[in-house]
């Protein structure tokens, strides 16, 4: 039977065009189908405003590894960036803030200084591992094949060549908490504050809570990832990282469709054998692989009919409950913030002053309530990249923690109440910058769910935490990529190394449909 | 003080009895109450062999309560079963029964059971061990209610040459043109009673499924109808006797429910219980497919096998070799009985692969415990046909009265 096309996949985010774009030059013929108008998913510029522009979801690159950007020739596809090595800062209600720049932190006492250094040397280290991880396919540890035992020496063979004081240490930390972690090595809350925010980031707790330091660590390891690029700020905006991608992927001679919605995948022969779409098209294809968050293509797109209870029943316990908000407010002009430079307001700005800050932030989630004083990572996008606004006016996009995906029994009052206290305590560091607001839009996480498809409007389409990491990700049975259905694939967040825009998911995807693993 | 047993505080005594235990307490001689599911149930009325020879030349009532029941309903009933369990329940037709196994993603026996169903989107399945978070689990994408309803029927089988006859004493007018695994409605003072031509004996018989408090009326009617026709309740250990000689497998005897091993490889699969007449691997996926077809293209490991065995002692737990003077061990016996009808010496024994298919002859140990001296014995044993004991009455529609 002669299929149109080799693979189609479902989702035209950031790790489908780059699973896609591997497969093409692979020889194989790719179909991207896009259900929003145009690609990108949560990787996109939105103009929220008249005039306005800014990233929809996450507004800084974090680790895109600069093995993806070469080998996918994204700068040469356009793509530039408006900002490298993007400094931290720490925002001080009182006065001076923290910054954190590479391995150096200014702003504290010597010894915190020096502790800092100490500390970014080993978390480098540790990074190297952390990133050896992200950067394959997960190898199962029952019945492993060769090629695995293999791959799984090989980890072992890194940690253990840290050295024997490192490898220990990597090992006592590796399950513990950041905030334990934290507060062993520094003095400075803000400096504590800054990094626990880090570790917590996108996550689904607070620094007390266990597995924070293997969060810490995947944010972390963006940076060995990410090499001389850094922390970067994409020119125009997150959507100008997947228009590139999209570009290499038409060079590569993948096909994309956008406004195309799939409804179903089909089975044929207990096979995924293509795709249904909402308009009633059928397109058929050799396999299919989805972009899809797991518990959507496995239960909607798919069916519980075509798969067995007891993975049914992991793909149904895999948590995905967003709990970061984003802000974007339109301003008439250059913000002021306590303490910082016109020249540092392009860094990120973090308001979380110490650590018990961030735990009370994340209390009333725990409720379905939102905080009272939210834990904020902003960036002022236009301060290098002009263009996203009018001449002479700028953009704040805010992350906010922690917003839960259900607001409780009044989520419209709820709404309101997050609105006040984000603007109240951005007020705290930013006197005056109320008065400057234009227009404004927030996505709670059931938005960026409604809006992007992500089951619980989660970053990484579900929790990065040790037991949904690596071989258990997003469940055993469909943490190598394939499923257990033959043909069908999964390439997104929710499979191993998760989100943020790396595109390693969409790489190892397609490494292994390539291999033929099925 | 027994028959009260019901209202003591459930921490005093943790095994409750069946709506029947008012009447058939009174026939109990011997006092030997086991637990089976939650339920104190006789193992032995008066006598084993009595019990035994009640189900091959009269008829015996088996109170059968404990058995685990769930009634299945909604508009994807039928699509829900078909995923959870190995045969076709498209093919099963209304007021039908069909005896079917159910597995877990690696292909391993859950459990097996019988599936009735009463309509299109209605049917029961009784399961010998509880099911209902795997049936509840199972449930997510289907639209189907789930319902326990061990405790609202009440149950008894009635099992022999006389069955039949004693059934249409009681005036259940048209039983007789019931065919095996058909089931039919009735009434009984009231109440509506379900008869299914099914059992656990391997001979003629019915299954009776009424509401619990229709539960005595039942008993008493049966009792006075099968007066004549040689009646008698019988308890566990006559029916594992008849289950043997019918070749049936029982769960916690033959096989382990994958949801209880602990050891890796003491699961087993339908094709190693010989069960593949059940697995309809053409209608699409179930729970276990996928394994099943990859078992099924490599072999299995193992397989029960009925066996005759040389002598007339039963070889319970025996050991089984490839030769006389042996010590490789090629399987072990999981059921076996001195066949009192086919007066054979027989047993359901697990084979490991290849010694199933390439022995024409295994050797046994049988321990004997004599006047407190333990003797061993190695007797010759053969595969045979399973069933051991299948009467033509079994299957006769209608069938004779004796």
């Amino acid at each position: 039977m002669s299929k149109a096309y080799d693979h189609i996949i479902i989702g035209g985010g950031h790790n489908g065009l780059v699973c896609a774009t591997y497969l093409a030059r692979a020889g194989r013929k790719v179909l991207v189908l896009e259900a929003a108008a145009a690609v990108g998913g949560a990787a996109s510029t939105r103009e929220f405003a008249p005039g306005f522009r800014v990233s929809a979801g996450a507004h800084l690159l974090n680790g895109l590894p600069a093995d993806v950007l070469r080998e996918l020739g994204l700068e040469a596809h356009g793509l530039r960036f408006s900002a490298r090595q993007i400094t931290t800062i720490a925002l001080n209600p009182a006065g001076a803030p923290v910054t954190i720049a590479g391995n150096t932190v200014t702003g504290v006492e010597p010894r915190d200084a020096q502790a800092f250094a100490r500390f970014a040397r080993s978390m480098d280290a540790f990074s190297g591992v952390i990133g050896q991880l992200q950067g394959m396919r997960p190898f199962r540890i029952t019945l492993p094949s060769w090629s695995e035992r293999i791959a799984a020496l090989k980890v072992g063979l890194r940690i253990r060549l840290l050295g024997k004081r490192s490898m220990r240490e990597l090992l006592r930390i590796a399950g513990m908490n950041a905030y334990d972690l934290l507060t062993d090595n520094f003095e400075s809350p803000l400096l504590k504050g800054a990094l626990a925010l880090d570790a917590t980031l996108g996550a689904e707790f607070a620094a007390r809570s266990p597995g924070t330091v293997l969060t810490f660590l995947l944010r972390w390891a963006g940076r060995v990832h990410a090499g001389a690029l850094g922390i970067a700020q994409p020119a125009g905006g997150m959507g100008a990282v997947t228009q590139a991608m999209a570009s290499a992927a038409r060079a590569a001679g993948v096909e994309i469709r956008t406004g195309a919605r799939v409804k179903r995948i089909t089975v044929a022969d207990d096979r995924a054998s293509g795709v249904v779409l909402d308009s009633g098209e059928t397109i058929a294809a050799a396999s299919v692989i989805s972009n899809a968050d797991p518990r959507a293509t496995f239960l909607k797109l798919l069916g519980a009919e075509y798969l067995d209870t007891d993975f049914v029943r992991r793909i149904d316990h895999f948590r995905a409950k967003g709990l970061v908000a984003k802000l974007h407010l339109a301003l008439d002009g250059l913000p002021e913030f306590r303490g910082v430079d016109a020249a540092a307001l392009g860094g990120r700005l973090l308001v979380c002053p110490n650590l018990d800050y961030l735990e009370l932030a994340f209390n009333p989630s725990k409720y379905r309530e939102v905080p009272s004083a939210p834990a904020l990572e902003i960036t002022v996008p236009t301060v290098r990249d002009p263009d996203l606004a009018p001449t002479g006016k700028h953009v704040l996009s805010i992350n906010v923690m922690f917003v839960p995906y259900d607001m409780g029994d009044d989520p419209a009052g709820a709404r309101k109440a997050l609105l006040a206290s984000i603007l109240a305590t951005l007020e705290q560091y930013a006197p005056g910058l109320g008065a400057r607001i234009t227009a404004s839009e927030l996505l709670t996480p059931s938005d960026l769910e409604r809006e992007f498809g992500m089951a619980g409007g989660h970053w990484h389409h579900g929790a990065l935490t040790f037991e949904q990491f690596f071989f258990t990700r997003p469940v055993p049975g469909a943490a190598q990529y394939a499923t257990p259905l033959p043909g069908l694939y999964l390439c997104g967040a929710g499979s191993h190394p998760g989100g943020g825009v790396m595109g390693l998911a969409g790489r190892n995807a397609a490494r292994t449909v390539l291999e033929g693993v099925n | 003080m027994l028959a009260n047993s019901n209202l003591r505080p459930h921490y005093r005594r943790p095994l409750i009895t069946t709506p029947f235990f008012e009447r058939s307490q009174y026939f109990v001689e011997t006092d030997t109450y086991v637990d089976w599911s939650g339920y104190s149930t006789p193992d032995v009325f008066s006598s084993v062999e009595q019990e035994y020879f009640a189900i091959r030349n009269s008829v015996a009532v088996f109170d059968l309560t404990p058995m685990v029941k769930y009634r299945i309903t909604g508009a994807d009933a039928e699509r829900y079963l078909n995923r959870l369990i190995t045969r076709d329940v498209s093919k099963l037709r209304v007021n039908r029964v069909a005896y079917t196994v159910w597995c877990n993603e690696a292909g391993h026996v859950i459990d097996d059971g019988t599936v009735f169903r009463f309509g299109p989107n209605e049917f029961h399945v009784c399961t010998a061990e509880r099911q209902l978070d795997w049936f509840l689990d199972s449930a997510l994408g289907f639209e189907v209610q789930i319902q326990e309803v061990t405790e609202d029927i009440a149950a008894l089988a009635v099992q022999g040459p006389t069955s039949c006859a004693t059934l249409k004493n009681m005036g259940l007018v048209g039983v007789e043109n019931l065919k095996m695994f058909e089931m039919g409605q009735f009434q009984l003072g009231g109440h509506p009673l379900m008869v299914s031509r099914t059992g656990f004996t391997g001979d003629l018989g019915y299954e009776l499924w009424i509401p619990a408090d229709g539960a005595l009326a039942l008993w008493d009617q049966l009792m006075e109808a099968g007066r004549l026709l040689g009646i008698r309740p019988m308890g566990y250990q006559a029916l594992d006797m008849a289950r043997i000689e019918a070749g049936f497998i029982l769960p916690n005897a033959d096989f382990i429910s994958a949801s209880h091993t602990v050891r890796l490889g003491r699961e087993t699969t339908p094709f190693e219980l010989g069960l593949e007449w059940l697995v309809a691997l053409d209608k699409g996926h179930f729970n276990g497919r996928r394994a099943i077809v990859e078992e099924k293209a490599r072999g299995s490991k193992r397989r029960l096998l009925a066996i005759e065995i040389a002598g007339r002692k039963a070889a319970h737990g025996s050991l089984i070799y490839d030769d006389e003077t042996s010590w490789r061990q090629v399987g072990e016996i999981k059921s076996a009985l001195w066949s009192p009808t086919c007066k054979r010496n027989i047993a359901l024994a697990m084979i490991d692969a290849p010694h199933f298919h390439a022995l024409k002859e295994f050797w046994v140990d049988i321990y004997l415990h004599r006047e407190l001296m333990w003797e061993r014995r190695m007797e010759r044993a053969w595969p045979v046909e399973r069933p051991f004991f299948a009467p033509e009455r079994r299957k006769l529609t209608p069938p004779m009265d004796r």
